[in-house]
């Protein structure tokens, strides 16, 4: 894993990471409308208002597409899918697909996901996403 | 009509696998050809605009004085915004006579210029997770694509196939031999569902344009391609915040503020260009651009429309699967969209008057647009 690229925590995103090291998956939303935003920002992106709050997401999502790369990437063993899940609070983030065969077959998008913590450093925990369990 | 128009044109002397060759070289080459082409000399530039390199490199390099520069850099579509920004500078009474440059040694990497690229939400959020080349993050939409609209994989393929048949007029393409649907499916498997085949080259290469004012245009000894339509825009320097993924937004916005412009119906249209990295782009093109409806764009390829003898020739250089593609791909459009209008393409589309050249930058990132035409 020496050569996979780790996150470097900016200003406005340190809260993102603090809470992943802790097993939570930290969303915005804007006090306004009620609206979710990814990635972090200290303002919401549709209204520009600086009046949002942190909160945790459900860590439930769907499974909103993908590719499964066959080529060589420092820290993955390919082929590996590369996907961009949905929250259920609105927002899409990329993530790996773990626990689960890395195919076409078993990766069917709108699958039901949920969040799972992968510890890269101390400092860096990655939000990543898994076949969700039979309690949704 | 913007009352600008391309008097210069010129590709490098050397495309595909150059060895020898800088950078900046290619971007002087180019630019060199295209002024001979025109008849001027570097003395007659007072406009320069580039993209994925400094400006002030390339204008030091070619000894230029000039009074207006642009450094817009969005990725491969940037030299199509450039002709959008030319265009105003030239009406607003900036400059005179703007000469834009594309070079990249993208094959070779020979004094290649540190990558201008959105940065620091890709590292955080997007290079953890495997993502490397351009296969890897620019052909995440299209699994969602297909799911909603129908498009299948020997849709992708059809656009690779026909693009060859394109190339295969083009002395300078890379690639040249025909190639049908199953060699496309059964070419090497890169990133699901893209193979080989879907993906574009990497080569090394350049072009330059010149323009001046429409009215200046005709004391050239070229045949004068007046802009009569430009638009651009840009969206999310990350694939994963595309707002959706069966559309380009920045496509939309910029595709109808250039027809708005040019005050022309999609049937007008005789020729087109779409950036083609990959072979979905020109599927989100067709549909975005409103060529066609959606989920239409698949069949439409397969059915012939855009090969030679179909209604709406597309990509008739080949494009970035088959012709040339350095990186920033957005240069080798105009200038096939330039060859023909001015009459002048191996792959001559007879009569051509009106042609839309349309491109993305980054991954979905921005996009530009410009339409041309020969019809004073």
């Amino acid at each position: 894993m020496t050569d996979r690229p780790i996150p470097k925590p900016t200003p406005e995103t340190q809260h993102f990471w603090d809470g992943t090291r802790q097993g939570k998956l930290l969303l915005q939303r804007c006090n306004e409308t009620g609206k979710a935003y990814f990635p972090p920002r200290p303002f919401c992106p549709e209204t520009g208002s600086r009046n949002v709050s942190v909160f945790e997401a459900s860590g439930r999502a769907t499974l909103y597409s993908y590719v499964i790369n066959h080529m060589k990437a420092p820290g993955f063993e390919p082929p590996y899918a590369i996907a961009v899940v949905e929250l259920e609070e609105g927002p899409r983030m990329m993530a790996n697909i773990v626990d689960c065969p890395q195919t076409p077959e078993a990766l069917q998008l709108d699958m039901a996901l949920e969040v799972t913590f992968e510890t890269l450093t101390d400092e860096i925990t990655l939000p990543q996403f898994k076949p969700a369990g039979d309690i949704q | 009509m913007t009352g600008v128009s391309i008097v210069g044109a010129a590709e490098t002397t050397e495309m595909g696998k150059v060895p020898g060759v800088s950078q900046v070289q290619h971007h002087a080459d180019a630019a060199l050809n295209a002024l001979a082409d025109c008849g001027l000399t570097l003395k007659d530039i007072d406009g320069i605009a580039t993209a994925g390199h400094d400006p002030t490199e390339i204008s030091h390099y070619l000894g230029l004085t000039p009074e207006w520069v642009d450094g817009t850099s969005v990725g491969g579509c940037s030299f199509i915004v450039h002709v959008r920004h030319a265009v105003a500078a030239i009406k607003a009474g900036l400059c005179k006579t703007v000469l834009i440059t594309h070079g990249e040694s993208g094959r070779h990497q020979i004094g290649k210029h540190p990558a201008l690229f959105p940065l620091q939400f890709l590292q955080q959020f997007e290079l953890p997770y495997g993502v490397t080349t351009p296969p890897t993050r620019f052909t995440i939409p299209v699994l969602r694509m297909m799911k909603e609209t129908g498009l299948t994989e020997e849709h992708l393929a059809q656009v690779a196939v026909v693009q060859r048949e394109w190339a295969a007029f083009h002395p300078r393409a890379s690639f040249r031999d025909p190639i049908t649907v199953d060699d496309v499916l059964n070419s090497r498997m890169i990133a699901y569902p893209f193979r080989l085949l879907m993906c574009c080259l990497m080569t090394d290469g350049g072009g330059a344009l010149i323009l001046t004012s429409t009215d200046r245009a005709k004391d050239f000894p070229t045949k004068p391609v007046h802009v009569i339509g430009t638009g651009e825009s840009v969206e999310a320097p990350l694939i994963s915040q595309m707002e959706d993924f069966t559309s380009s937004r920045a496509f939309r916005i910029s595709g109808r503020r250039a027809f708005q412009e040019a005050g022309i119906a999609h049937a007008d249209v005789d020729h087109l260009m779409i950036y083609d990295a990959f072979a979905h782009l020109p599927i989100y093109g067709l549909e975005d651009l409103g060529f066609v409806g959606r989920g239409e764009a698949g069949p439409f390829i397969a059915e012939g429309h855009t090969r030679p003898g179909g209604k709406l020739p597309m990509n008739t250089n080949g494009g970035g699967l088959s012709y040339m593609h350095s990186g920033m791909y957005g240069m080798y459009a105009l200038q096939e969209g330039v060859r023909q209008i001015r009459g002048t393409s191996p792959a001559q589309v007879a009569d051509a008057k009106i042609s839309v050249v349309h491109g993305v930058g980054g991954m979905f990132h921005a996009a530009g647009t410009v339409i041309l035409t020969n019809q004073d």
